[in-house]
């Protein structure tokens, strides 16, 4: 009997796991259903190289999209509802058709969406940055020249997309209601180094400040932004205003499923959801003994990774071998101007914050951040060498102290 | 197998030499150096790896 495969996702974790599947001698059908019209694309790219005009869409296809899997594509296609006793999803097409379609094993990655402002729908020149189609609706806007960017959330698309204006030497004001830029992430004292990178580089930087309104202006029968009224009593002049104030979890169509929901998918610590069911990517919440909580994990290489184990786990199911244990170390990046940032691990804004290698005067540097003992993040700014170096010494079971030493070492 | 790496791509994440330090490594400078453009087919597996988790799509194997 041939087993057929519903994978909800054809982004980074969605095609990884069709892939691993087809790679690993999955002979059945794998259908790959996405509410996004296009062919499988990078996203980290759509806050930089296709923002500046560097890139065209072409550049940012998947590889593994590209390859001749045999899968049957769904695109444009939404999952509506999922039924689990009869194994069955329901699918509603780009035309609106519903259709139901039969699956024996199910991947769930169907990620996340952009937060949008309330009551800001509709209104002309109001963006947020999470598809290729956002992306380049928002490039039809700069490439014309605004006298003015607001970019409210200065999280790492907010900064991001704030830097691909600067480069396109657009003026810019970037609107954090924290009192410093990825504090939540990266503790006060970085923050301050991430918020005077944004400074150096020019941007109007306005830290502890929340947006109160969008004003808008009808031109021609259209409302349009025009300036954004904030919290500090001021109000900033705009013509494009970009919203990078996170994500929500694309969980609607599990609901009254029997799927455990909790900010994302709840898995097992092998990413196994239900019976022949298994979630990647940005919606899995998994119990990370490494890190001692459950973790959701936004990150590039996560998604790869976990793409891959959740289709190794739904194979370990079928022919009876012992699943693994999913616990990767979360490792990102951000490229903001001249600037590379990268964090290995998962440190808490209260974990103790080191450098170990050069000065956050010059921007470049290494920091290592520790709860009591216990190393939990690696970060390096303009340093890729250390990071990666470093963040192997998660899995050598080191403590603060020592990987402090070892970082000096290098 | 031979390793080509796209230097107007890559951008020096440095993943691979995670993956394969004695192939790949970031000096430095944050320059991607390939230590070994022909690395042996034992290899092989990890080289793969190197290609589908580079960032950039910088990495390709030629088979030549």
């Amino acid at each position: 009997m041939t087993t057929t495969t519903v994978i909800v996702g054809a982004s980074l974790a969605g095609i990884n796991a069709a892939r691993t599947l087809r790679l690993q001698g999955q002979l059945g059908p794998i259908v790959v259903v996405d509410a996004d019209p296009e062919r499988p694309y990078d996203r980290p790219p759509l806050s930089k190289q296709i923002l500046t005009g560097e890139w065209e869409r072409e550049k940012i296809l998947l590889p593994a999209g590209k390859e001749d899997l045999n899968l049957d594509f769904r695109l444009g296609t939404r999952a509506k509802a999922l039924d689990l006793s009869s194994r069955q999803i329901i699918l509603e097409g780009p035309t609106g058709a519903v259709e139901t379609s039969p699956f024996d094993s199910l991947v769930i990655a169907s990620g996340a969406s952009a937060r949008r402002l309330p009551d800001t729908a509709g209104i002309a020149g109001v963006h947020v940055v999470r598809t290729l189609a956002d992306s380049l609706a928002l490039r039809a806007e700069l490439d014309a020249g605004p006298s003015r960017v607001v970019v409210i959330g200065a999280g790492f698309i907010g900064a991001e997309v704030a830097s691909s204006c600067r480069k396109r030497g657009l003026d810019v004001t970037l609107v954090e209601a924290l009192p410093l830029p990825l504090e939540r992430i990266l503790g006060a004292e970085m923050g301050q180094v991430c918020a005077q990178v944004h400074i150096e580089n020019g941007v109007d930087l306005r830290l502890g400040t929340s947006v109160l309104q969008i004003e808008t202006s009808s031109v021609d029968g259209v409302e349009r932004v025009r300036a954004v009224a904030l919290s500090d009593g001021t109000v900033v002049e705009a013509e494009v205003v970009v919203v990078g104030i996170g994500v929500t979890v694309n969980t609607q169509w599990l609901e009254g499923s029997g799927i455990a929901l909790d900010d994302g998918v709840v898995c097992d610590n092998t990413l196994l959801a239900a019976p022949g069911v298994v979630a990647a990517g940005d919606i899995a919440r998994y119990p990370s003994e490494r890190f001692g909580r459950t973790l959701r994990v936004e990150h590039w290489e996560t998604a790869i990774a976990g793409g891959e184990a959740a289709a190794r786990r739904l194979l370990a199911e079928a022919s009876g071998e012992t699943p693994a244990v999913f616990d990767p170390i979360p490792w990102f990046w951000s490229d903001q101007y001249d600037r590379k940032i990268q964090l290995a691990g998962r440190p808490m804004p209260t974990d103790e914050c080191r450098i170990v290698h050069g000065t956050t005067a010059e921007f470049r540097f290494v920091a290592l951040y520790g709860d009591g003992d216990r190393l939990t993040g690696v970060l390096g700014m303009n340093r890729p060498r250390h990071v990666v170096q470093l963040r192997a010494l998660f899995d050598e079971g080191v403590t603060f102290s020592e990987a402090c030493e070892r970082a000096a070492a290098l | 197998m031979r390793i080509v790496v796209d230097f107007d791509l890559c951008e020096s994440n440095a993943v691979c030499m995670g993956i394969a330090p004695e192939i790949f490594e970031v000096r430095d400078d944050d320059f991607l150096y390939v230590l070994d453009e022909n690395p042996p087919e034992s290899m092989r597996a990890k080289m793969e790896e190197s290609v589908q988790r580079c960032p950039k799509q910088a990495i390709s194997i030629a088979e030549d």
